[in-house]
């Protein structure tokens, strides 16, 4: 047990971080693109066509995934955030940092993808059912967190005050979801529903599954990556950033 | 206890006062929100049935940009003449100083809205009902809008662009109080109760009043540090 605590303080300092997701970042960045391959070729070739629906259900492969990780990411968010702000982390207010860009990534690629599979399954590119529109909430939390850390020049300041916006936002996160799914139920009847079919095949579950494995590593891969750039400019006088940057010189 | 009431008091008697005497600060707020629900009909048409269904919602989006409008003004002035280090210097408690400080932007700009709003709701055809629960539903909702938004003012004290950064930190946050409040509208409007709206829309209430001067306080001694 003391140990493991050991550990976890050791990885919280900058140099061990850095050098710590310098190694890892690849591993996990490599894992992606090998399961994006597989998922999508189990997805695209493997999985049958839908019934209902025939090829246009596959979008649900990219959908899915990036939904359940825009949420998700912005949950890990507001608690890196939070760590950050109540024990002075440095490390985790540069990852809650790090992780918004993606998470808005994927926020707009899953309304995106929902668009496009809006298009043939309902008819159109948008509706105000209640999940997209939590969703398109979702992505404008995500920006203004972005556009508050740009705005404060000062680094410390920023992420502290956009902790506060984080933790203010995951607080509402729920109040705002249940608000549009009653708003969405008052104004049109819930026609529409995303599950088309009420079982789903295992091979569609596998495809399913190994996305949403490709994404999180992908998203580990990335929000590492841009935490140690953040930690390099935060850190650009300390003596262990020169001692690096002096050696690669 | 004596020490910390009176501080509320007076914080909140001089900024009314300050208030009073910049009266056009608060009426620019009010202009805002009958000029804005004014121009709708001009936008989409004066058929009386469209725009009474568009009523409730016409209403209380105008009524968010208008205290979006307001907030800017909450701490700025008090930020750049010194007096909100005065008071994060004080002995009494920070969030409950803030209280003080939103209760008088809420009677400066929210009340107003609540009590205009009758006025513009005849103007989009609510009768009578359906305006006594916008009226009840604004009630509940402009104190919320004051804190929530006041958090945003907090966040964004002392930078460029202040007030259009707030916009994009706070009106996401706004839909909550914005489904509920113009839900309950709509709810009468089609014949059902409103009550569980209003009621929503109350624990919503006391919900942002439990938090947010707590994060309002910690913002601005981010802000401020």
């Amino acid at each position: 047990m003391a140990e493991q605590r050991v550990q976890w303080f050791k990885f919280a300092s900058p140099p061990n971080f850095y050098d710590l997701a310098g190694r890892l970042a690849p591993w996990f960045g490599g894992l992606a693109a090998i399961l994006f391959v597989v998922g999508l070729y189990i997805g695209f070739i493997l999985a049958p066509p839908d019934y209902q629906q025939g090829n246009s259900y596959r979008i649900m492969f990219i959908h899915v995934p990036t939904a359940w990780m825009s949420m998700f990411l912005y949950v890990l968010m507001a608690v890196y955030a939070a760590i950050g702000l109540i024990w002075r982390v440095k490390t985790a207010e540069v990852m809650a940092k790090a992780i918004a860009p993606t998470g808005a990534m994927f926020a707009f690629l899953c309304l995106w993808s929902g668009a496009l599979w809006g298009k043939p399954t309902w008819g159109t590119y948008w509706v105000w059912d209640a999940r997209l529109t939590s969703q398109l909430i979702l992505l404008f939390l995500y920006l203004g967190y972005m556009a508050l850390h740009a705005a404060i020049e000062d680094r410390q300041r920023a992420a502290n005050a956009s902790a506060i916006l984080a933790l203010a936002g995951v607080v509402n996160v729920p109040i705002i979801y249940f608000s549009v799914v009653w708003w969405n139920t008052l104004h049109q009847g819930a026609s529409i529903t995303v599950t088309s079919a009420p079982t789903m095949e295992t091979v569609m579950f596998v495809a399913l599954l190994v996305m949403t494995f490709a994404c999180w590593m992908y998203a580990i891969a990335v929000v590492l990556w841009r935490a140690r750039l953040e930690l390099l400019e935060r850190e650009r006088r300390a003596a262990w950033v020169l001692e690096r940057t002096g050696e690669k010189a | 206890m004596n020490g910390l009431a009176t501080a509320l008091i007076t914080l909140l008697r001089r900024d009314l006062i300050l208030a009073l005497r910049r009266r056009q600060d608060a009426l620019v707020v009010l202009g805002f929100f009958v000029v804005v629900v004014s121009l709708f009909p001009l936008g989409v048409g004066p058929d009386p049935q469209l725009l009474r269904s568009m009523a409730p919602g016409v209403l209380w989006v105008s009524a968010l940009l208008a205290t979006m409008l307001s907030l800017e003004r909450l701490f700025s002035d008090d930020f750049r003449d010194g007096s909100l280090e005065q008071i994060l210097l004080s002995p009494q408690p920070l969030s409950l100083l803030v209280g003080s400080k939103i209760l008088a932007h809420w009677l400066i700009t929210g009340l107003p809205l609540v009590l205009i709003s009758p006025l513009l709701g005849m103007q989009l055809g609510l009768d009578g009902t359906e305006i006594l629960i916008l009226m009840t539903a604004l009630l509940l909702g402009t104190p919320i809008l004051s804190l929530v938004g006041a958090i945003g003012a907090a966040l964004t004290l002392g930078l460029r662009g202040g007030g259009v950064l707030i916009s994009l930190l706070i009106l996401p946050l706004y839909v909550p109080a914005l489904v509920l409040g113009a839900g309950a509208v709509d709810a009468v409007m089609y014949g059902s109760s409103a009550q569980a709206h209003l009621s929503l829309m109350a624990a919503l209430l006391i919900l942002t009043l439990l938090l947010a001067p707590w994060a309002i306080a910690a913002a601005l001694r981010i802000m401020l540090d």
